[in-house]
């Protein structure tokens, strides 16, 4: 094992706050709105089709939201890597 | 040309092209054979671990799924999807620093310990196992009905073809043909949904068709659909019969079984880089998006049309595909009350007088993916590009699997256990000797199903989600979580799963009903309590044994960091 390279602190705690806000966002479109409060949500409806928005959420709108949510991670990541100057040649 | 010369024809070109890429990209070294040389493109990666993922049960039966149990099918939308999140964000990019050729590999070295990962190993082995024979069966059952050879040969024939690129070619040959499967897959996915919604809505996008308006009636596709269910006496299709803490357990357990599934993880220690890592998650899961943001869609497409051409329609005048699928048992009409029409009908139908009315049909699931093209009467190629597809999700799959049982018994058994001086060109032996072993013992399993196969993918799930997602999760974000914890973690969470699998489905079937269940949470769900269980025991277990060595702690602070991954890591035997 080659030994840890010296990184400045606050690293892993910025990794953890994203990990913590984008995860919480991956339970609210995904167990939120498909699931707990699928029912309240299917009172309304996705404007303009015949969705009703817990329904949707359920069966489309989280998969769109998790695609999201990587690319997001990802760019943040990215970012980090470089500010901290710990990016891959 | 008719369906069977079309099939046929669609399915030697694809298994022509699988060849060709397996003999371009054959394995040297036992680094090409476990992870591909770590040299594969992040979007090559992405596609092929979307063919790896999705299998025939993608593939053939989720549609047909969502079609009978509406929301409730929900779970394996969200539930096969979401579990990417959770591997972008949580394991790749800390695995592929780590680098290495399997799971157990980390299992083993971050919580210093041969039972650990001995452990593990029975774990990916028996997971993996469950799995494959699943996609071989599937294999045997396309072939028998699109080509009429019966099941024994068709296993046989998929046998030959993946013994000859997994063998081969290793992680290498598997990625390469799982790119060209994958985009075979999707083609053939595509194609039938974008003629149905083109018919039924007029739009040529299936997930806008989904919530669109039904060209014949005008009124939302989806209105249409429940008002017919509560004319039929079913629950209405946009709402779910299941309990709501259920459809929470069974969606948490498919996802955090995704991202514990050996053969998905090994994927993404073949890439260059830590952010290619990333990445990849992100293309796979795009690509995975297309077909399951799709399937929902064809499952209302599928269902409506099922309804509309077969409900209250007299049983001499049913249409061709009809008898063609009655001839493999798929379809069953019984005429209870002599009137000579189909009554297809829910469990709260009753007549204008009021009496209940009987169900007359009895459909298999399966069919509704593959004789959907027949339904609507779509041309004679489009059913032969779905039997393609199918198999390319059954070969691609299984391919995957195979590689992991092998690298197990090869890389972490032989030379991490029993012969730690194995040269380089042993191992290589061993492990196409043990790729081969697994091929020929998975196409006997899809020969002679044990009888419990299809239960059994829940079984992985929970397996996985119970066992090697907690542990992997603690080993890279606990810096204190020690090898006393993890094993008593991974063991209390597999016992506990597979036991209460085991008691409903084996030992008291009878009572296995909402009313028996944990907290009303089925077996199917079970895993993601096992997961909480082995968080807990690993947590109390590990604060009252001894701390991890130092060396773990100087592991787990380099995994957190991408600096410094690459070719440096070569294994240290």
């Amino acid at each position: 094992m080659t030994t840890p390279p010296s990184v400045r602190p606050g690293y892993w705690t910025a990794n953890l706050r994203y990990l913590a806000i984008l995860l919480t966002i991956w339970f609210l479109v995904s167990f939120g709105c498909g699931i707990l409060f699928a029912d309240a949500l299917n009172g309304f409806r996705i404007p303009g089709t015949g969705f009703k928005a817990g329904f949707w959420f359920a069966q489309q709108g989280a998969i769109y939201a998790f695609l999201v949510l990587i690319f997001i991670y990802v760019r943040l990541m990215n970012r980090l890597d470089r500010e901290y100057g710990v990016e891959e040649e | 040309m008719n369906v069977q010369a079309w099939t046929f024809t669609l399915v030697a070109i694809s298994f022509a092209l699988y060849i060709g890429v397996a003999v371009w990209s054959r394995a040297n070294t036992t680094r090409d054979f476990y992870v591909a040389g770590k040299g594969v493109h992040p979007l090559s990666n992405g596609m092929a671990t979307a063919a790896d993922w999705m299998s025939a049960a993608s593939f053939i039966s989720m549609a047909g799924l969502i079609a009978f149990l509406g929301y409730d099918g929900s779970v394996y939308l969200m539930g096969w999807t979401g579990g990417y999140v959770l591997l972008a964000l949580l394991l790749a990019p800390y695995l592929r620093k780590f680098g290495r050729y399997t799971v157990p590999d980390f299992v083993g070295e971050r919580y210093y310990s041969k039972t650990a990962r001995v452990v593990a190993v029975v774990c990916a082995i028996f997971i993996s196992f469950t799995y494959v024979a699943g996609q071989m069966r599937g294999v045997g059952i396309v072939f028998s009905r699109f080509l009429e050879v019966p099941i024994e040969w068709g296993v046989a024939i998929g046998m030959a073809i993946v013994f000859f690129y997994a063998v081969l070619g290793g992680m290498k040959g598997i990625t390469y043909t799982q790119v060209a499967q994958y985009c075979v897959l999707i083609f053939a996915y595509m194609v039938p949904a974008i003629f149905l919604s083109i018919l039924i809505t007029g739009n040529p996008v299936p997930q806008l068709g989904l919530g669109g308006a039904d060209l014949v009636s005008g009124e939302y596709l989806l209105d249409r659909l429940d008002g017919l269910h509560e004319q039929l006496g079913f629950a209405a299709y946009t709402d779910g019969s299941k309990s709501t803490l259920d459809v929470f357990a069974i969606t948490a357990a498919l996802m955090v079984g995704t991202a514990g599934l050996p053969h998905v993880i090994i994927r993404f220690y073949t890439v260059p880089r830590v952010r290619d890592a990333r990445i990849s998650a992100g293309w796979a899961l795009l690509f995975i998006a297309i077909l399951y943001t799709t399937a929902p869609a064809v499952a209302v497409f599928a269902r409506t049309n099922l309804l509309n051409t077969v409900s209250e329609q007299p049983y001499e005048a049913v249409p061709e595909w009809f008898t063609t699928w009655e001839n493999t048992d798929l379809i069953a009409y019984e005429d209870h009350n002599g009137d000579g029409l189909i009554q297809f009908v829910g469990p709260d139908a009753i007549d204008d007088s009021g009496q209940p009315v009987e169900n007359e049909l009895t459909i298999d699931r399966d069919i509704m993916v593959l004789a959907n093209p027949e339904i609507a009467g779509l041309p004679a190629w489009v059913v032969g590009l779905v039997a393609a597809g199918g198999l390319a999700a059954a070969l691609s799959t299984a391919a995957g699997l195979l590689l992991v049982v092998s690298s197990a018994i090869s890389h972490d058994l032989l030379k991490g256990v029993f012969r730690p001086g194995i040269s380089e060109r042993g191992e290589l032996v061993w492990a196409r000797i043990s790729a081969a072993f697994a091929v020929v013992l998975a196409g006997y399993l899809g020969i002679n199903p044990p009888g419990f196969v299809a239960q059994v993918v829940a079984f992985a799930f929970g397996l996985a989600a119970a066992s090697f997602f907690p542990a992997i999760i603690l080993g890279i974000f606990s810096r204190r979580m020690n090898r006393e914890g993890a094993i008593a973690g991974m063991i209390s969470g597999i016992v506990f799963t597979a036991a209460y699998i085991i008691y409903f489905n084996y030992v008291n079937p009878a009572a296995n009903t909402a009313d028996n269940w944990f907290l009303g949470i089925s077996p199917e769900g079970i895993g993601f309590v096992g997961m909480l269980i082995n968080f807990v025991v690993a947590g109390i277990v590990s604060r009252s044994s001894a701390a991890p060595p130092e060396e773990v702690g100087r592991l787990v602070e380099s995994i957190r960091v991408p600096k410094g991954s690459g070719p440096a890591h070569e294994v240290s035997a």
